[in-house]
């Protein structure tokens, strides 16, 4: 059997106490159901009019004591529900006191840009973070409203323009995180995917070490020609000035176009070829590159590492 | 002594709008019952074209990565869906029948202010055609949502026509809905016939002079974001824009300080239905009548006070989020009470399952689920997780399709007879039902799940994750089934108003003063309006050894 994700699958400390609340709020909800629609069902056979009787049943207006019974039971249920919904809120969003954000997301349309400012690493749309480990993240956005949410690792968040938020992110154990943008942002909004890979502190060591390191410049073959061009193709424009994501370690990355394919080298040949195919309508501009091109620059991106 | 007369004696009759036939006769009418009528046959057209955006969406839908429809106009389609069934659909219906109604519940002549309730619809009507206007124009429909939260709203973000033709429309019938709510207050709270006090007044007249004080308190609230929006889109004002010194988080804060209300303006009359048909079908007093109105006006003030739940994760901090968790959860205490109200009215009843009351007994669950699925959601940390998700499309469709449009489909059975003098055929209306009831549970029971697994809404399309595939064909296949049960519902009201048995006064043996009076009535309502002396006229005149007390 496949294993569902969400709910289903809480990952962090914060997920378990999200998921506590709403499993004990859902049976008892479900408990309520139960009654009311057994109460219903008895009450539709039991007093269903029979064919032959035409006399009116007694005339029955109502019983105070009865309506104040049903007034103080919900208000109890509702009371319990408040009380521990207050703990898990509590548990989940300490505050923050004074300290640094050890990681800064901020929202474009449509992917998202990544930047641990203790370690100067800067990346997009994949986060990295070391499995036990309660990371602080700064969440910011440049233009519309979007939101950060991984649903096994806990809560969503908005990514305001003009409104700073932040969150706690963990996870207990290893794996791929997959999330989503869960604010309505445009017209790319379904493709504005994003992963978190929770990692051993070494492993999260390693990748920190290599992504703060800067790939040498391919002088020779193809992917020389691929870094020639993508300097003269204008790629530089938006993905060295953080319109468009980060390409320096792309090859390492997972995904390519915020989760809209997988991160092959034939794929990234078919998106530069013809993005509007595999993402309409986003910013990436098709531009018209020979089969050379594509070639030399996928090269390049593949040589980044 | 012979008399001369001052005035000569008239001859002829005056030229009246009345006397014509034909199309004038409704264009032109300020009768409240033409009008009332007008409203219905407007809303369906609406609905017929809100379910087909609906229909075109779940196609899209129906497996993982398909490509049917482009993202662009997917996100017209939902925009187009939510702004059609709540504007133009279901609030409109409410507010229609209501007009159709109070008057005749009341043992009045017309509405307090025929002409303004004349204005009311025709504005609505212009709201809907400026709406639909927008496909026209270049780049299509509005894209932005049926909230178009701001700043993705703004011009910088969508140059299109769209969100100017949705605000302006929007305008237009929020305007007419603000005149609707004062003509019911007007109506309600003078025009009553002697006997008819407030202690007396049909609950449905009850619910609609509570949603009445609510559209007259929230949608000056919208009307004045979108006042904002407009001029932030036309001349350049930026009260929304982040970038030149606006705020996008308040125009959250004006939205769903009207948004949440509406869900009450949505739901109200609807209760209002549903405690006309089950003491009728059930042959009982409705129990606890003081409670039903009560805590209709809790659940109006209530409402005002609870609109930031719909922005847990904007990030607005522990205190202010708790405090709009439980201001949310307190509603659902008055509502609780209606419903077991509700279910003690047919204890000891003689429960007739005619059309009205299986969708009257069917709304009670299903509104009970989506009421449940609301107390879940107005905890900050679940609703961190569920909210837009399709737990919440779900969540609100069990409120919105399986509560309102159910007590709607109730409402225009038990009312058919009244409004055209036929029977609806009840061999059709019991199809009609069983296929809205397989087709809505099938469709929606599902996103529950889709949600709480990590499905978001508003999305054209999803990667193929373990059952997203299934559990959305599932819901496509039942969206199928309820487009089946809308034709049988069409048809049902075509065949009948042709070739139904004719009425009667009264084929219910109902109580409230509109069936004393013919099927359809007159143009001046009531020949002579009974005495009222209590909450059931009709019952004390049926019954004058035993009337109520």
């Amino acid at each position: 059997m496949d294993k569902l994700g969400g709910v289903f699958n809480a990952s962090s400390p914060e997920m378990e106490a999200m998921v506590d609340l709403t499993l004990f709020i859902i049976i008892v909800a479900v408990a309520i159901l139960g009654i009311i629609t057994i109460a219903i069902t008895y009450i539709l056979i039991r007093y269903r009019r029979r064919s032959a009787d035409t006399a009116e049943p007694r005339q029955d207006f109502g019983s105070t004591k009865v309506e104040i019974v049903w007034t103080v039971i919900p208000a109890l249920i509702v009371g319990v529900f408040f009380f521990s919904t207050i703990k898990t809120m509590y548990a989940v969003n300490p505050p923050f006191g004074d300290r640094e954000p050890d990681l800064v997301i901020i929202g474009h349309q449509w992917w998202w840009e990544l930047f641990y400012p203790k370690s100067g690493v800067r990346t997009a749309n994949e986060v990295h973070i070391p499995i036990g480990k309660k990371l602080l993240v700064r969440l910011n956005s440049v233009d519309v409203i979007h939101d950060f949410w991984v649903p096994e690792l806990g809560p969503k968040i908005d990514l305001v323009p003009g409104h700073t938020n932040h969150i706690w992110l963990s996870a207990s154990k290893p794996g791929v995180y997959l999330g989503a943008c869960a604010e309505f942002c445009g017209v790319q909004h379904a493709n504005m995917r994003i992963r978190v890979i929770a990692e051993t502190q070494e492993d999260f060591d390693k990748w920190q070490e290599e992504h703060r390191k800067i790939p040498p410049t391919p002088t020779t073959g193809e992917a020389a020609l691929g870094a020639k061009l993508f300097q003269e193709k204008a790629c530089t424009n938006c993905h060295l000035t953080g319109v468009g994501p980060d390409l320096t370690h792309l090859s390492s990355r997972q995904t390519l176009a915020a989760g809209a394919l997988e991160n092959t080298p034939s794929n990234l040949v078919k998106w530069l070829k013809n993005p509007e195919k595999y993402k309409p309508s986003s910013y990436m501009p098709n531009m018209k590159l020979t089969d050379v091109e594509v070639n030399a620059i996928v090269a390049y991106l593949e040589a980044l590492k | 002594m012979s008399r001369i007369p001052l005035v000569p004696e008239i001859t002829e009759p005056l030229p009246s709008i009345r006397e014509s036939e034909g199309l004038l006769a409704w264009v032109a009418s300020i009768d409240h019952k033409q009008i009332g009528i007008m409203y219905l046959i407007a809303t369906l057209f609406f609905f017929l074209v809100g379910g087909i955006e609906a229909l075109l969406m779940r196609i899209q839908l129906v497996r993982p990565e398909n490509d049917f429809i482009s993202p662009e106009v997917f996100n017209q389609l939902f925009t187009m869906h939510g702004t059609t069934m709540i504007f133009f659909v279901v609030m409109p219906f409410l507010i229609g029948i209501g007009v159709y109604l109070v008057p005749l519940m009341i043992g009045a002549r017309d509405m307090a202010f025929p002409r303004l309730n004349a204005l009311s619809y025709w504005l609505f009507v212009l709201g809907g055609l400026l709406l639909y206007f927008s496909f026209f124009t270049q780049s299509g429909a509005p894209d932005v949502g049926w909230f178009a939260y701001t700043p993705l709203s703004e011009k910088p973000f969508t140059l299109n026509k769209g969100p100017t033709y949705w605000v302006l429309g929007l305008l237009a019938t929020g305007i007419g809905s603000v005149a609707s709510g004062l003509n019911n207050i007007v109506t309600i709270i003078t025009l009553r016939t002697p006997g008819l006090t407030m202690r007396r007044l049909p609950l449905f007249v009850w619910m609609i002079l509570v949603t009445s004080f609510l559209l007259i308190f929230v949608m000056p609230i919208i009307t004045s974001a979108f006042a904002m929006l407009l001029l932030d889109r036309l001349l350049g004002a930026t009260f929304f824009m982040p970038a030149t010194g606006g705020s996008a988080i308040l125009y959250q804060h004006f939205f769903w300080g009207f948004g949440h209300p509406e869900v009450y303006i949505l739901i109200l009359p609807a209760f209002g239905i549903i405690s006309e048909v089950i003491p009728v079908f059930s042959r009982k007093p409705i129990y606890g009548y003081e409670f039903v109105a009560g805590s209709t006006v809790a659940i109006g003030l209530l409402s005002l006070g609870v609109w930031a739940h719909h922005m847990f994760a904007v990030g607005l901090g522990n205190v202010f989020n708790a405090f709009f968790a439980i201001a949310s959860m307190l509603i659902a205490i008055p509502t609780g009470i209606k419903v077991l109200n509700w279910t003690a009215t047919m204890w000891g009843g003689k429960i007739h399952f005619a059309t009205p009351m299986l969708f009257a007994v069917t709304f009670l669950i299903e509104f009970v689920v989506g009421g449940l699925s609301g107390v879940a959601i107005a905890s900050p940390p679940i609703d961190w997780q569920a909210t837009d998700t399709y737990f919440i499309v779900a969540h609100f469709h069990y409120t919105l399709f399986g509560g309102s449009l159910f007590a709607i489909f109730a409402g225009v059975y038990y009312w058919f007879p009244k409004m055209s003098g036929r029977m609806p055929s009840e061999r059709l209306g019991k199809w009609h039902f069983w296929l809205t009831v397989i087709g809505f549970n099938l469709t929606f029971l599902v996103q529950h799940l889709l949600g709480l697994m990590g499905m978001p809404r508003r999305v054209y399309t999803y990667h193929d994750l373990p059952y997203w595939g299934d559990m959305n064909l599932i819901s496509t296949v039942g969206s199928l089934i309820l487009g089946l049960s809308v034709i049988v519902f069409v048809w049902n009201i075509i065949a009948s108003l042709r070739s139904g048995i004719p009425a009667g006064n009264n084929p219910w043996n109902a109580w409230t003063l509109e069936w004393a009076t013919t099927s359809p009535p007159p143009v001046h309502n009531f020949d002579l309006v009974p005495p009222v002396h209590g909450r059931r006229p009709l019952w004390d005149l049926a019954h004058p050894d035993m009337p109520d007390k």
